[in-house]
Order: structure tokens, then sequence, then C-alpha cells
């Protein structure tokens, strides 16, 4: 099941569709990933930043209420504990220190919800390396605290206000500028999409999760669990706390946003389920599982979790989902909503809305016993950048 | 016609190529029609016609909002190739577009249709040589040319795989960055048109929008300029747009005929 080293697909999905000026410098990065990544001083360096600024290895926590309440043995992996409140911190970590490695002096990225961003800017300040973030108009204004985050740690945000002015045109936009900056700027991007070697890179640096999972679970429990279960935008969370199971006999369930309901039109998704709803398409650089319409063109995606709300998902995502090794599933908004009630009253751990997700599938799933006896959810973010939504929400 | 045929005239006429690009559909699909027209009196010798993608990373602000016109006045693929087909111009067409669109479509049926309404070459700025295989079997197998772009930054090993699999042009990139008019040509672009060592055409865009600029492109050993963001300004203009698509056309022809050996 392992992927060939040198490889740029995982089965017909991934590759490199991005424009020609690109690929020189993606073969660069390549290179430079595999040359660094098993490289003990590098690994040093990155374990000490993991660890005494990030704050790692975060808890895998019991969740005594939440079991009883959902019958079914809860543990939580306590990713909202990270510095900046959410997983995204570890691969931002990775690759602003790759960066550093290969003599890079700018970061560039994307962010939606401005989580990504927000750990693009603690890398960048930690690193000294200048850094700049785009962000969809839309989102500018969405996430205001996010961009204040940002431009407090020195990082420049770079409102987009191309095509829909969310997510996607925030990385079709910071794509642009990496075309016309090649030779100076490294691409950070979030999660695991994009062009060969992003899905593998930020893979490697997300499994950290897992692999910290491993020895917890062991400790705790003597055994794996029978589940795990991780909220899916791009899938990096998801990734990176089922890469080191992935040939265990552990359940992996990837839950994506269901939003209003699983609906489209010619131009928008109601949804953001692009592994349970989506068709082969090329986006951002791979081939991968897309919403879109008949035609191709890409769909507006639905979310109440922003960090959820992409029209694209990681490749290696769509290829395990394909061959049957994790299994696709959804949470509406509403299931969310209502399971980040439950985890902040029974437990006094406030979710981010894209975890919520992974919590809401297991409250609808423990029942039928598909999960098993034992389940990990990843609670991938704290919710505090939530509030003000879930006010709204629950109006 | 095909793109072959194009140059050969026009090299024993020792005159360089203007290559026209435009959006489908911007701001109508008879709007298209029309601009074409106009391009091809002004002295167009291919016109390069993109087909709207929701995504198109490889454009600057002016051609994506081309594209978003096209959209939002509902151009599609299915309508595309029948405003092509209506094209009353006997010059080669070049279909441009992402790859999404063609994928979807089925690279076969997407090849059959250029063929069938006239298209004699496609350009995919998100499709590098290495994912290329399938797609340039097709078209060759329906004498379509498959355009391969190649940039200041393409490493020898890449230039040699791209100039053996590009057929009909090679698309020189002349600057890093995406398409949009600019004042400079990068000092880069001379050095690029030597490093391309081809039989096959040169055509130089991104940045081009005046005759002296296709000049000395021209001067520096280019085919052909491919000017689009310029055109697209005057269309977004909305103002007296075939009579200044025409004088245009016909400064960027004038420049690139009169360009110093
Ligand atoms: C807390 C949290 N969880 C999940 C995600 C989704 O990303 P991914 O699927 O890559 O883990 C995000 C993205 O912003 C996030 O902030």
């Amino acid at each position: 099941m392992k992927q060939e080293q040198r490889s740029t697909k995982f089965g017909k999905y991934g590759g490199q569709f991005v424009p020609e000026v690109l690929m020189p410098v993606l073969e660069e990065l390549t290179e430079e990933y595999e040359k660094y990544k098993d490289d003990p001083v590098f690994n040093e360096e990155l374990d000490y930043y993991l660890r005494d600024f990030a704050g790692r290895p975060s808890p895998l926590y019991y969740a005594k209420q939440l079991s009883r309440e959902y019958g079914v043995k809860i543990y939580l992996k306590r990713e909202d504990l990270v510095h900046g409140g959410a997983h995204k911190l570890n691969n931002t970590l990775g690759q602003a220190l790759l960066t550093r490695y290969m003599g890079k002096k700018r970061i560039i990225a994307e962010t939606g919800a401005g989580q990504h961003g927000t750990a693009c800017a603690m890398a960048g300040a930690a690193f000294g390396i200048t850094t700049e973030v785009y962000m969809g108009a839309k989102d500018t204004v969405r996430q205001r605290m996010n961009v204040y985050r940002m431009e407090l740690m020195g990082t420049k945000v770079i409102p987009v206000k191309s095509g829909s002015q969310t997510l996607k045109d925030a990385i079709n936009e910071a794509m642009r500028n990496w075309v016309a900056n090649v030779e100076t700027t490294h691409y950070l991007i979030g999660s695991v999409v994009g062009p060969h070697p992003y899905p593998t890179m930020v893979r490697d640096f997300q499994s950290v999760i897992g692999k910290e999972v491993r020895k917890q679970i062991m400790e705790k429990e003597g055994r794996f669990p029978d589940s795990i279960v991780a909220c899916t935008g791009g899938g990096s969370n998801a990734m990176g706390i089922f890469h080191p199971f992935i040939d265990d006999d552990v359940d992996l369930f990837a839950v994506e946003a269901g939003g209003s309901g699983m609906k489209t039109t010619d131009k928008e998704a109601l949804h953001s389920a692009t592994l349970c709803a989506g068709e082969d398409g090329v986006l951002h650089g791979a081939r991968t599982k897309v919403l879109q319409n008949k035609y191709g063109q890409i769909l507006e995606s639905s979310s109440i979790a922003a960090g959820l709300d992409y029209a694209g998902v990681g490749p290696e995502l769509a290829y395990l989902a394909d061959i049957g090794r994790i299994k696709p599933r959804y949470s509406l908004d509403a299931e969310a909503l209502e399971a980040f009630h439950d985890l902040c009253r029974l437990e006094g751990i406030i979710p981010a809305l894209e975890s919520s997700h992974a919590v809401a599938y297991v409250k609808k799933a423990a029942g039928s016993g598909e999960l098993g006896d034992v389940v990990v959810i990843n609670i991938s973010g704290r919710g505090d950048k939530d509030l003000e939504t879930v006010l709204g929400m629950n109006k | 016609m095909r793109i072959p045929e194009k140059f050969r005239e026009l090299k024993k006429r020792n005159e360089g190529a203007l290559i026209a690009y435009i959006c489908a559909g911007d701001p109508t699909a008879e709007g298209t029609k029309e601009y074409v027209t106009a391009l091809v009196r002004g002295g167009a010798d291919i016109i390069e016609l993109g087909l709207p993608f929701s995504d198109p990373v490889a454009d600057g602000p002016t051609i994506q909002a081309g594209i978003e016109r096209a959209l939002a006045a509902g151009m599609t693929p299915d309508i595309y190739f029948k405003m092509v087909r209506s094209l009353k111009v006997h010059i080669p067409l070049v279909v441009m577009t992402y790859y999404n669109l063609i994928f979807k479509r089925g690279l076969e049926r997407f090849v059959v249709d250029c063929s069938a309404s006239g298209i004699s070459g496609i350009i995919v700025p998100d499709l590098p040589a290495e994912e290329s295989g399938e797609l340039a079997g097709l078209c060759e197998k329906n004498d379509i040319d498959l355009i391969f772009l190649v940039a200041p930054t393409t490493t020898e090993s890449r230039m040699k795989q791209i100039l053996t699999r590009g057929t009909g042009f090679i698309y020189l990139v002349a600057r890093l960055g995406v398409t949009g008019a600019r004042s400079d040509i990068a000092g880069s672009t001379s050095e690029l048109i030597q490093r391309v060592k081809t039989n096959t055409p040169k055509a130089v865009g991104f940045g081009i929008s005046n005759g002296r600029q296709a000049a000395e492109i021209i001067s520096a050993g280019a085919d052909g300029v491919i000017v689009g963001s310029a055109f697209v300004d005057i269309i977004a203009s909305g103002n007296d747009v075939p009579r200044r698509l025409e004088a245009l056309a016909r400064e960027l022809k004038y420049g690139i005929k009169m360009a110093p050996e």
C-alpha cells in the first residue's frame, strides 16, 4: 500500500498540473524535501520547534462524559492545544524550516478562515522569514480577528478580490504570485493538496499526529483503536492522523462538510463533501475529486466551517477512498453545531467547527457499531475563532 | 488552415506572425464573432480563442476579468464549439483553455470537437509535457497541433522533452509571471529565444502590448508575437471596440513587419 518514493501519483490521482514556469521549482522542491526529510540535523531542529514552540506532543484525552452520552469509548487527539489552536502549525513549521534550508527568503500562503495563515505567520516570525498571506476578500471581512493576528506577527495579508473571493481564489492568487517570484519564494500550501510533492510533504509533516496517537493509545488501551475519525477539508489533519495507521487494522473515517444539504446547482454546492459527491477532475495542480459542473467549471462550495469550505480534496484521500481504505462520510452544518455544543457542555472543550464535523459523525454512527468499541477523534482545532458564527447560528 | 502552413506562408514573405488572444464569450458569443473579424481585418495571422475556466491560475487580472465576464454571460464548451464552427475566417484558430475542461469533456471528444469546428491547435497552460501523453496522441491522430509553453526557468532537460512533443509553434513565456500587458520587455526574452533551438516556429507572449515591443521581439529572433491582455483591455472598456481592436492589431502587425533584422 505504501507509495513508491519517486512517483508523483497516488494511483491515478495527484501529479503536477501547473504552468511550465513552476515545473522546475517543483522539481527542486521535491529534491530538497527528499534530501532533508530524513536528515538528522533537520529533524532535530524540527522536533525542537514542535516541542518547545508548538507544545507537542498534544495529549490524547479520554472523553468520559462524551463516551457515555454517545455510547462508544472516545479518545480525543487534542490538536486544539497546539500553539495557534490547530494542527496547521505542524505543517507550517516543517515547511518554513525547509524554506530556510533551501535558502529562500520569502513565504507566501493562502488561507481561508485564517488558521493556516496564522500558523504561517507564527512560523514565519519564529524563523525570521518574510511572510505574505493571500486571503479571499470576503474571508478577510468574516475573519477580521485572524487578519489582525497575522498582522501582529508581521505578516502581510493580501485580500483577493477575484472570482468568488474565498479560499480557492486565494490559492489561485498565491499560485500567480509564486509564478512571478519562483526564484526567491516558497509557496507554503496549507493542506495535502496541490501538485506533487505537496500532498506527500504536508502529509509527512502532519503525520506527527498519528505517530503520537500510536504510542498514546498503546499506553492507555494496550491496543490500537477500532476506528479513527477526522474532519476533511483538504485533508491534512485526516492524513496526518491516518497515515501512520494505514497498514494497520484500524478503520479510517474522513468526515466532510455536508453544509446545508447534499445538493448542487450549476454554479454552487450547498456542501463541501468532495470525496462523497465530487467527480474526477484537475484542480490546483493535481488530479483528484472535485466539485464541478458538467462542463468542469469548479463549483463554489459551502460549509459552516470555513476550513472545510473547499471544492477539492487531497489526491491521496481520493485514492484511498477509491481502494476502500478510508471511508468518506459527511456531517451537516446543523449536526456539527449540535456536536460542538455537546463537547463544550460535556467535556469543557470548545472544538473548532471543522473538528465538530468529526464529533458529529461519531454521534451519528456510534449506535450502528460501524466504529467498533474504541474511537479516536482528531480534534483538529479549538473553536474560539468560531464563536461569532455559532452565536449567529443560535439566533 | 493549419498552423505550419500559416508560418510557411509568412516565412515566404519574410514576415513574423501576429497571434491575437481574446476570450470567447466576452462579453457575448456574438461580440466575439465580430471581434474576431476585426482582428483579422487588422492583420492577425492566428487567433487564440480562450475557452473560459472558473479558476485560471496562469492569467493575470485583465484576462481573469474577461473570463469572468464570459462565464457570467453563459459561455460553455458546447456554445464555444458551435460559435467557432460559425466563424468564417481563413486563418488558424487555436483554443486556449485549462486542463479540467478538456478532462471533463473527455480528451477524445474535446479533440474531435476541435477538429470538427475548425480549430487547428490547443494550448493548455496548466498541462506540462509530463502529463500530456494521452492528449498529444489524440491531437496527432486528429491533425491538431498541441502547443507547449517554455519559460525562462525551463531546464535544458525539460526543454528537450517539450521541443520533441510540441507542434505548431512553441509558446515562449517572456517573463516569470502571469499574462498581462506591461511596458517593459524582459532582457531574459532574447536569451530565451536563443535557448530554444528548434525548427518549430517560436512565438513570444506575456506582457506585449504595442508595436514597438512587437518589433523588438521579432528583431530578437522570434517568429511570432502573442498579444492578449492589450486586446482584452479594449474589450473591457466597451468603447468603440471593433475599430480599436483592428487598429491595435494593425499597429502590432506594422511593428512586426518593420522590425529591423
Ligand atoms: C481546525 C481546522 N480543522 C480542519 C481544517 C481543514 O483542513 P484539513 O482538512 O487540511 O485538515 C482546518 C482548515 O483551516 C482547520 O482550521
